[in-house]
């Protein structure tokens, strides 16, 4: 991907918002929690949304970093390995209880299984697919407006 | 006034034809129907009139495209996509099919189809969306995940991936049947493109010997599009001049040449070859001579001639700063990834005039891929001492009695004379826009004027500025619009691009449809099925 920061702010959010959303709908029921239906979608999207406004704040991060790149691209394996220190954040903020929408901390497992689903469905629409429905994504920095 | 007369007067104007009444050589009366007149030659404008009176067939097309390369397959590829008929458009070319130059320039540069081109995954020249990208194909066809895997890691683990040319140029053909390219070409040898008086453009053509009983045909269009490629190719002073001193075109060629005389002689007696360039095509020609040297047995010895030797990553500021080393400077692709649609493609948008300018000599330069393969055998010959490197231009290339060419280097530390077999050039110096009849006459007679870089300067929309014609366009892509708003021009993913600009003018002009998501999907489906369209 050759990001601009509009570029990346856009894609990050509707990327989860859209293909986030529809993998953590279809998730939410079978994470190995025990909790009621309603509370399991509301801990899923409150990572899912917490991963999108962390997001805003690393994309900034990422493109500051991606100016020592002379091609100024962000190759594939950086949005993948990006996953780590992201996923981390979000774990922390899981942990002390600081994510609005949770009462309480969803746990280890569920949080794993939720969290590399999401990234890695965004990560692979992002990798192509996404190029079909929008022809002009990747010649403009990753901007849809 | 009526007749001839009026007609040539409406399109040379009525001073230009009273001198003409004169001699009477604007008239044309001697020369053959069909024939372009020296009022024709001289007008600016034509008018349908003076183009009847020159007997000159004229036929009708709402869009030309010119060259008849990539350039225009990807054009007509994108217009077909958004929905304009065959009936439409018209490719006037003097190629057999759309890959036909390249093809062959990829060949005499060392890449036969089976070898893979530095052109990035998903650049499919056969697929706007890039999707499936080639590694995808390819891993779908050897049923293997190593194309999957090397796209992921790349560059950090592994080389970029690239395409084999001849599955580029397979999907080329397809695609040209699927969208029907052939049945809108018209063969033979565009001539010029004037502008019609009331709007549109006269494109000329000569067609082919035997295609027709006349010397030209006139294609009247609202729309022109040129993709007519390099100018052409401009030889060393030096180079040139031993070639024409010496009558000897067999030992000093040019890598853009078909040279395999170089390598089939090699095979059968030793020799000392000289590599001139540390781009790309160096870097084939060297990989050439040293897989022949391993395959063959052969004693090759390789002299490689730098301009300007990169001994390390190089650049003003960290974050301008590019990998090198060895004497070349390494790039993944022809231009930082960035210019095809990240911020470096942004930031050239904005850009005009000097500044333009600045910000592409900032990126340009002569760059090679770093590839691992190649690393090894530049490696393996500096240990074995049959491949050097002279930093340094050449003052002089001469014949001493019966011994081999005799090269004079102006080296950093003083002069050096190098006796060498072959000379193979790589600099691939390109030719002045001028020098292509098209794009001369345009720049003489069509508004067109020069970018900061010396070619056509063309609009975002890859319009060539100062020649609208009424509610016609004229739009140039590919090298000819080098140094404009867009850098990557002359490379897929760059025609591409300008073929969406263009595309998307047509459609902002209520030409054709604007490909929205809908479109963009079921199109993509039809691809995918490949169904004709």
């Amino acid at each position: 991907m050759v990001p601009t920061l509009f570029g990346r702010l856009q894609t990050r959010l509707v990327l989860l918002a859209v293909v986030g959303g529809l993998v953590t709908a279809g998730l939410a029921p079978v994470l190995p929690v025990a909790a009621p239906m309603a509370d399991r979608y509301r801990a899923a999207y409150a990572l899912l949304a917490a991963v999108a406004v962390f997001g805003l704040g690393w994309e900034l991060v990422y493109q500051f970093l991606m100016q020592w790149r002379w091609e100024k691209d962000w190759p594939t394996l950086f949005g993948l390995l990006t996953l780590v220190p992201e996923g981390a954040l979000v774990w922390w903020a899981n942990r002390a209880g600081r994510l609005p929408g949770l009462s309480t901390p969803v746990p280890p497992l569920a949080f794993a299984v939720d969290f590399v689903a999401v990234w890695l469905a965004v990560w692979l629409v992002a990798s192509g697919p996404l190029r079909v429905p929008f022809l002009r994504w990747r010649f403009s920095g990753g901007r849809f407006l | 006034m009526t007749g001839p007369a009026a007609a040539i007067g409406a399109a040379v104007g009525e001073s230009q034809l009273r001198r003409c009444l004169v001699t009477r050589a604007c008239t044309g009366a001697s020369l053959p129907a069909g024939e372009l007149t020296p009022g024709l030659e001289a007008a600016d404008r034509w008018t349908d009139e003076a183009v009847s009176a020159a007997g000159i067939p004229v036929r009708q097309a709402d869009f030309v495209t010119v060259g008849g390369g990539i350039g225009s397959f990807v054009t007509v590829d994108y217009l077909r996509i958004a929905g304009m008929p065959k009936s439409s458009i018209r490719v006037l070319t003097n190629l057999d099919h759309p890959w036909q130059t390249y093809e062959y320039l990829t060949r005499v540069s060392q890449i036969p189809r089976a070898e893979r081109i530095r052109s990035d995954s998903a650049s499919r020249p056969d697929n706007i969306w890039g999707f499936p990208s080639y590694a995808v194909q390819e891993a779908v066809r050897r049923r293997t995940l190593s194309p999957l895997w090397q796209v992921a890691v790349e560059p950090v683990f592994a080389d970029y991936y690239t395409p084999r040319l001849g599955v580029v140029l397979d999907g080329v053909e397809r695609e040209a049947r699927r969208v029907g390219y052939r049945e809108m070409v018209v063969p033979g040898e565009v001539r010029m493109v004037r502008r019609r008086m009331g709007g549109g453009y006269f494109t000329v053509l000569t067609p082919k010997p035997g295609r027709s009983s006349v010397k030209r045909i006139a294609v009247r269009s609202r729309d022109v599009h040129l993709a007519v490629g390099y100018p052409g190719l401009k030889f060393l002073p030096d180079l040139q001049r031993f070639r024409l001193e010496y009558g000897d075109f067999f030992h000093v060629v040019n890598a853009y040449e078909d040279h395999e005389h170089v390598y089939a002689t090699l095979r059968h007696r030793p020799g000392t070859v000289l590599v001139r360039g540390g781009g790309i095509v160096a870097s084939r020609i060297l990989d050439r001579l040293m897989r022949d040297r391993t395959r063959h047995g052969l004693q090759t010895r390789i002299v490689h001639l730098f301009r300007t030797y990169v001994d390390g990553p190089h650049g003003r500021h960290p974050w301008s700063r590019r990998r090198g080393g060895n004497g070349f400077a390494y790039q993944g692709f022809n231009y930082p990834k960035s210019v095809w649609g990240g911020q470096l493609k942004a930031r050239m948008r904005r850009l005009d005039g000097e500044q333009r300018a600045q910000a592409y000599a900032e990126m340009g330069g002569t760059t090679t891929a770093f590839r691992r393969g190649w690393q090894r055998q530049l490696a393996e010959g500096r240990r074995g001492g049959w491949y050097h490197t002279v930093t340094g231009t050449v003052d002089e290339v001469c014949r001493r009695g019966r011994e081999p060419m005799l090269v004079r280097i102006r080296a950093a530390d003083g002069p050096v004379e190098v006796p060498v077999d072959f000379v193979i050039d790589c600099t691939g110096l390109e030719a002045d826009v001028t020098e292509h009849r098209v794009l001369g006459d345009l720049l003489r007679h069509g508004g067109a004027g020069r970018n900061p870089l010396g070619r056509l300067e063309v609009e975002r929309t890859f319009e060539l500025r100062g020649t609208a014609s009424g509610d016609g366009r004229l739009y140039v892509s590919g090298a000819a619009a080098l140094g404009g708003y867009f850098p990557g021009v002359d490379t897929f993913l760059g025609l591409q691009i300008a073929a969406q600009e263009i595309a998307d003018d047509l459609a902002h002009r209520g030409i054709c449809k604007r490909i929205g998501t809908t479109r963009s999907l079921v199109q993509w489906l039809k691809w995918m099925a490949d169904r004709e369209i």
